[in-house]
């Protein structure tokens, strides 16, 4: 490749802005995309204007930290081409396809940083299409964004470390009617707390202290068993669970934010060219790529997209990835720095395995749901309508064949949250471990016409 | 469409502040805070943001960050739209399905 390199950085998420920082600190001016108006991702999500009062309230003695590192940001975007408003939405030759407040442009690139992060990762109950129902980050930007609780009864159910930070997040705006549910009982937390401690001690104190301030704050708090259903009449009236000792426990409720722990975003890394493992710890399927996250001659991933880290993971991800990009612009980096990054991801990284057993993925609960329960919410492809596929003669047993023939992953959210749980029932059909749902472009739905006007609006 | 419920679906953390701007959803009267997203003033309101066209249950949203399309709406030309991603406009005609009908 001849002339000057063109950077492009897919996300201003905390690895996209890691990456952005130490590209603009070499000099250069990278193309920043994001899909958003903010930059800072989803976990780290800037407050809107409407939400800036709560600023104190939410974050209190980090309020002020917070803020500064957003200026921080802020300088660094702008020395760059920082694109907000912009979705990618395929990847094909080196040249990434865009729609923006420009309509669809088409962007060259010689080099490629793809950090898009997550979405929760859901395991669906009967009654999760339900009014009421969020996901648990969800129930985060409703109070980051839209400056809203999702309700006067809020659940946070499923099994994540974000049940606590979101429950914790509501109660110091004010809200005095939470629950949280997780389903790993305390007793694997318990067993996985050693490592997690000897990894990233001050992350799991924090979890701890988290604990602590959802107790005082007489937040109800219910650990082990599995959720059964979400029930009402046109909207969430209560749930339903059974404990670990089998006992049958209602819970009311208006709202419930629900999560398993993070799926990782990974079809416009696949439309670049990169190539997937099944991680077992995880159950979840991720990019490889070598130590410094690159992926392919001209692709580098960083942060949850590549390997489910969270924020402080990505950071480290992020400036690796940068740094390595450097390195095959011919970039001398010294040594020191690149070990420093690695033993920082690496520490981050054992700590989230090492929870994988504090906060299971209850992919055994597929089995028990009932025929009607829709697993696509898009178009309502109920678990019946897969089994039944599953049990039909249709040649082999595979992810992407049970998709063409059910429509269970082809609907407008294309597979982010039916995904895991179709894998999860094919897999115990085929007696095998969970396929990959192929991506396609476009990986979010476009308008077919092209129409610059107002395109902004669209997406 | 499913019944209106006045319940509402999202709950303004102050539940005091103003709500000068108007818009119309499916005929019906929205008010919203300045700055507010199409999703959060219509769940607000009670609303949901449309049915699904597969089993005709109604949609209220679900990832609330531009993920899973549940909120999918359009606007008065039948441009088509994501309730969460969007600020709302004063004046603003918005429908759950797009004008002709036939998606």
């Amino acid at each position: 490749m001849g002339g000057e390199p063109i950077v492009a950085i897919v996300g201003a998420g905390p690895a996209g802005l890691a990456a952005t920082r130490v590209l603009v600190q070499a000099g250069l001016r990278p193309i920043v995309l994001e899909e958003a108006t903010l930059p800072g991702g989803q976990g780290t999500r800037r407050l809107s204007p409407l939400s800036e009062p709560y600023r104190a309230a939410l974050y209190g003695q980090g309020a002020d930290a917070m803020a500064r590192r957003e200026d921080t940001e802020n300088a660094i975007l702008a020395k760059c081409d920082y694109r907000p408003g912009t979705l990618v939405w395929a990847c094909h030759d080196n040249q990434l396809e865009l729609l923006g407040p420009d309509g669809f442009v088409g962007q060259p690139y010689t080099h490629l940083v793809i950090a898009v992060g997550a979405t929760d990762r859901i395991m669906p109950v009967p009654g999760w299409t339900l009014p009421g129902v969020f996901t648990l980050g969800g129930s985060q930007v409703a109070v980051k964004r839209h400056a809203s609780f999702i309700g006067r009864k809020v659940v946070f159910a499923g099994s994540s470390p974000l049940l606590y930070l979101a429950a914790a997040q509501y109660l110091r705006l004010g809200h005095r009617d939470l629950t949280v549910l997780d389903t790993t009982p305390m007793a694997a937390k318990l067993r996985a707390f050693p490592a997690m401690l000897r990894h990233a001690p001050r992350t799991a104190m924090e979890g701890l202290a988290l604990m602590a301030e959802l107790r005082r704050g007489g937040v109800a708090m219910l650990s082990g068993g599995t959720i059964r259903a979400i029930e009402g009449d046109g909207r969430v009236e209560r749930l339903r669970y059974v404990t670990r000792k089998g006992r049958e426990t209602v819970v009311a409720a208006d709202a419930v934010a629900m999560g398993h722990g993070l799926r990782a975003e990974t079809q416009l890394a696949e439309l670049a060219g990169a190539e997937f493992r099944f991680d077992p710890d995880f159950r979840q399927w991720f990019a490889r790529t070598d130590a410094m996250g690159r992926a392919g001659e001209t692709l580098w991933l960083a942060g949850d997209s590549a390997r489910i880290g969270g924020a402080q993971a990505a950071d480290a991800a992020g400036s690796l990835a940068a740094q390595s990009l450097l390195a095959s612009l011919g970039r001398q980096i010294p040594a020191r720095l690149l070990r420093r990054g690695r033993r920082r991801l690496k520490a981050q990284l054992d700590f989230q395995r090492a929870m994988t057993g504090a906060f299971r993925w209850p992919a055994e609960t597929v089995a028990e749901l009932p025929d009607a329960t829709p697993i696509c919410r898009c178009e309502r492809v109920t678990a019946g309508e897969i089994r039944a596929t599953l049990a039909a003669p249709v040649g082999p047993v595979e992810i992407n064949r049970v998709k063409s023939i059910t429509r269970c992953g082809m609907g407008r959210c294309q597979g982010r949250f039916c995904g895991p749980a179709l894998a999860e029932i094919v897999a115990s059909a085929a007696g095998e471990t969970p396929g990959r749902l192929r991506a396609q472009a476009p990986v979010r739905p476009i308008p077919l016409v092209a129409d610059t006007e107002g395109a902004e609006q669209r997406a | 469409m499913p019944k209106i419920d006045p319940t509402p679906l999202f709950h303004p953390i102050s539940p005091g502040t103003p709500r000068p701007v108007r818009f119309a959803f499916d005929g019906v009267g929205v008010s919203a805070r300045t700055g507010d997203t199409i999703l959060a003033a219509i769940l607000a309101a009670g609303l949901p943001c449309g049915t699904s066209e597969f089993d005709g249950a109604a949609r209220a949203g679900f990832c609330l960050m531009g993920s899973c399309q549940d909120c999918t709406m359009w606007d008065e030309r039948g441009r088509r739209l994501r309730g969460c991603m969007t600020e709302v406009t004063d004046g603003q005609r918005l429908r759950s399905r797009p004008y002709d009908d036939e998606t």
